[in-house]
């Protein structure tokens, strides 16, 4: 019950985070990426406001033996920077510079209701699916 | 330049921190959206990144918290200040298509890599972040500037 109450909370301070910051606009995002328009650095205070938070914070959590409702810690052990790695994240740059979303914003702006999101959301998931097909192949 | 909200950036973007801080604390876990999404997934195929799959209920518990974060920043701020789309129905589908299948290939997307990555040090989300900031940044100069979408 922990786990899933912690989780909840981590999951809608997440979403104000991406609210507050405008980063469920597209159009914040694009307006970052377009650095040869008018450009909009917001979104590199951002990461750097995640970044201030999250670094000292899973330093600090991490000297514990585990966390608080689950029994050890799950983080990626891999350190081998494979082309399969760097065709996933140039597709998903391709994709994110298209729409202007990624998958937390798309997801938090589901709650605008509008059906261009949901349409967004429907073939990102659909992506997933297609992805598990390809790495079984 | 009008648009840039330094402020409300930071601000934002620490609350985005503390909830990966809070989610590695309370289920030592990586906050990263696609990760949590592809994990709740039914499974199609045998992926290399589902060892850290598994465990549905503190993954829908994070995803529907997304959207209530919205709508409680909403709720708080006097309303839901409005976004603009970029992009049509055709290409937002192509978009969600290549974002979905993007980001499970390459284990990750803006928060694994681009936050949760980053703050712990690791190689593999630098390279990552680097790659799908620059093709990025690529995509928009060609459709915007040289295509004129």
């Amino acid at each position: 019950m922990g786990a899933v109450i912690g989780s909840l909370l981590a999951g809608i301070l997440f979403g104000a985070g991406l609210t507050l910051s405008r980063m469920i606009d597209p159009a914040k995002v694009v307006g970052f990426l377009d650095v040869f328009g008018a450009w909009d650095p917001t979104l590199a205070f951002v990461m750097a406001g995640a970044l201030a938070v999250a670094a000292p914070g899973y330093a600090l959590v991490r000297r514990r033996r585990g966390p608080l409702f689950a029994a050890a810690f799950q983080i990626p052990t891999r350190r081998d920077i494979e082309p399969r790695l760097l065709a996933g994240a140039g597709l998903f740059g391709l994709g994110w510079g298209l729409a202007g979303f990624c998958p937390g914003p798309a997801l938090a702006a589901l709650a605008t209701g509008l059906a261009p999101v949901g349409l967004f959301v429907l073939a990102m998931i659909g992506g997933m699916l297609l992805a598990g097909v390809l790495a079984r192949g | 330049m009008e648009n840039f909200t330094p402020l409300s950036g930071f601000l934002g973007g620490a609350l985005i921190g503390l909830a990966a801080t809070l989610l590695l604390l309370t289920n030592g876990r990586i906050a990263g959206i696609s990760g949590i999404l592809g994990g709740a997934l039914p499974r199609l195929g045998h992926d290399r990144s589902e060892a850290l799959g598994g465990a549905l209920p503190w993954r829908l518990a994070f995803l529907v918290g997304l959207p209530l974060g919205t709508l409680l920043v909403a709720a708080l701020g006097g309303g839901l200040a409005p976004i603009t789309l970029q992009a049509g129905w055709p290409l937002l589908i192509l978009a969600g298509l290549l974002v979905g299948i993007g980001t499970r290939l390459g284990q990750g997307c803006t928060s694994g890599h681009g936050v949760c990555g980053l703050a712990r040090g690791s190689r593999r989300s630098l390279a990552a972040t680097a790659t799908f900031m620059a093709v990025a940044v690529a995509t928009v100069a060609v459709t915007r500037h040289l295509l004129g979408l």
